[in-house]
């Protein structure tokens, strides 16, 4: 597998309210996103997760360091279009990101302006309408849409421009489970069934728990990195960051104190329930 | 209680003025005005009233839909047919009062005036009524287009436009719950004043409008995500077609402003 996104010796800084330099946000971060991988960020915040997603399309400039994007330096600016194209971005808030007042006309948006032709346009639009399980309301006003839908039609809007990427930015924090979970799905058949890279910024655990890769940030520094289990395992570490492990871990992590002996790498119900089973059987 | 409010007034359907072109309907607007103001006797009138008589009918707008538009034009109509009715002079006279007196030529001059008016204003609601927001801000954006050449920002106003329409709905619902938020905490908008009402606005406005910027901030960011980059290069999914109703409406354009000016040449 070959790198999607790098972020080499990464460094940032907001500028200040004076002119001045202001909040460091990083100073030497180290990142590399696999193509085809499914990466969440996790962390607390302030950690500087929005502002690490906001670097992997060119919304943001390195101060020092690098952020490549398949190979294109971020800091290029005649290839801002290019990059943008490869890696789309999902924000927080639906309602913020939809442009049109008719949902076709909002996902054909982003194909218009990379002056793609009509027909071909069309065919992208029906296509990711699709995919995300939106086709039946293409002709519907997003203001009578729910939280969930909105979000998988902004989702729709990114993929119509055939990204190889996507960076989703706490894309459930304004959602109710139903619709967190529509979302989630929509992402996940995108990353296995398109092989859309996909970096997934969360303070859910259980929504993190599905990724194939954990990135934890704490102060703009990475504090773990790896497969959920192994990450989650680390009980302790994450509460000193201020986050908490997925409840089943935490659960298992409680009964250890009180002398049990379980795996704290049971992510799934039914796992924790097979290891408390075996444990007191 | 806002959520009531209807924009653009559009009545989704299908007749053959709903199916005509947005750029069709905008230009025949326009015409339709022309022949108004060249119109000046009864008879070109009358062709200019058949016209529109007929626009309606095929367009099946309920009557009703388009009386209820007028009725904030009323004072106005008044207004311009008691002024002409008094001031204008003329020979016929009918009777006099307060020494103003009401001719035959004014009683035909006011009557003139309002009905123009009203057929003026009734022309324009069968568009807004008959073509979605943004079905008729494309339209304008592609008959602007030439203005373009004189760097006028045509797609940016059209841009605008459509972003309005978006986030009128949003900001409405905001504002309900910006109201509900402030009762709650005991806010009273009904009694008092009108000064005291007024003051009674301020913590409803300066919410809306930190989030209105804080939206258009967030908005701003993730057009840029998805590549815009303004009207240059830009291509449409929807392209505008003229068909044979547009040639047809054309033609019955082109025959109303002809008849009307031979109308008014021979001076019937």
């Amino acid at each position: 597998m070959s790198e999607a996104i790098q972020a080499r010796q990464l460094s940032f800084a907001y500028p200040g309210l004076d002119g001045g330099v202001g909040q460091t946000v990083f100073s030497d971060l180290n990142l590399t996103v696999e193509e085809g991988s499914f990466v969440a960020v996790l962390g607390s915040n302030g950690c500087g997760k929005s502002t690490l997603a906001k670097h992997f399309n060119a919304i943001l400039l390195p101060c020092g360091g690098s952020v490549s994007v398949w190979g294109m330096d971020t800091q290029q600016e005649d290839r801002l279009i290019p990059i943008r194209r490869t890696v789309g971005m999902v924000f927080q808030n639906p309602d913020n990101q939809i442009v049109a007042n008719v949902v076709e006309e909002d996902v054909a948006f982003a194909p218009e302006n990379l002056g793609v032709s009509s027909p071909e346009i069309r065919r992208r639009v029906d296509n990711a309408l699709k995919q995300v399980g939106m086709y039946e309301y293409r002709e519907h006003a997003p203001h009578l849409l729910s939280g969930g839908q909105k979000q998988r039609v902004a989702i729709a809007g990114v993929i119509a421009m055939e990204p190889r990427c996507i960076v989703l930015d706490e894309p459930t924090a304004m959602l109710d489970p139903k619709g967190r979970r529509e979302v989630l799905d929509t992402v996940l058949r995108l990353n296995r069934e398109k092989r859309i890279t996909v970096v997934l910024i969360t303070h859910h655990m259980d929504e993190a728990a599905k990724a194939q890769r954990v990135v934890v940030l704490h102060q703009g520094k990475i504090a773990a990195d790896g497969p959920p289990k192994q990450v989650f395992s680390q009980v302790e570490l994450l509460h000193s960051l201020g986050l908490a492990a997925p409840e089943t871990v935490e659960l298992c992590w409680r009964l250890n104190q009180q002398g049990f002996s379980l795996p704290l790498d049971c992510l799934g119900v039914e796992e924790c329930a097979q290891a408390l089973y075996q444990a007191l059987s | 209680m806002l959520k009531d409010i209807t924009l653009g007034q559009f009545f989704p359907g299908n007749s053959f003025v709903h199916r005509l072109d947005p750029r069709t309907k905008l230009v025949m607007v326009v015409a339709y005005i022309v022949a108004l103001f060249m119109a000046g006797n009864w008879l070109s009138y009358l062709v200019a009233f058949g016209f529109l008589a007929y626009s309606i009918i095929i367009s099946r707008i309920p009557l009703k839909a388009i009386t209820r538009g007028l009725r904030p034009l009323m004072i106005i109509m008044i207004f311009t047919g008691v002024l002409n009715i008094f001031f204008t002079d003329g020979t016929h006279v009918i009777f006099s009062v307060f020494g103003l007196t009401v001719t035959l030529e004014g009683l035909e001059r006011a009557f003139f005036m309002v009905t123009r008016i009203m057929m003026l204003v009734t022309a324009t609601f069968l568009m807004t009524y008959t073509t979605s927001p943004i079905a008729l801000t494309d339209g304008l954006e592609a008959l602007l287009g030439p203005l373009k050449k004189l760097h006028m920002p045509v797609h940016e106003l059209s841009m605008m436009m459509c972003i309005a329409l978006r986030f009128i709905p949003t900001l409405i619902e905001e504002t309900d719950k910006i109201i509900s938020a402030q009762k709650a905490r005991g806010a009273d908008f009904e009694t008092g004043n009108l000064m005291n009402r007024v003051k009674a606005m301020v913590p409803i406005l300066v919410p809306l409008f930190i989030s209105a910027f804080r939206r258009a901030d967030e908005l701003a960011v993730a057009m840029e995500c998805r590549c815009y980059q303004g009207g240059e290069g830009r291509t449409k999914m929807k392209l505008l077609r003229y068909h044979r109703g547009d040639f047809l409406a054309f033609s019955a354009g082109a025959l109303l402003i002809a008849a009307v000016a031979i109308l008014r040449s021979f001076g019937l």
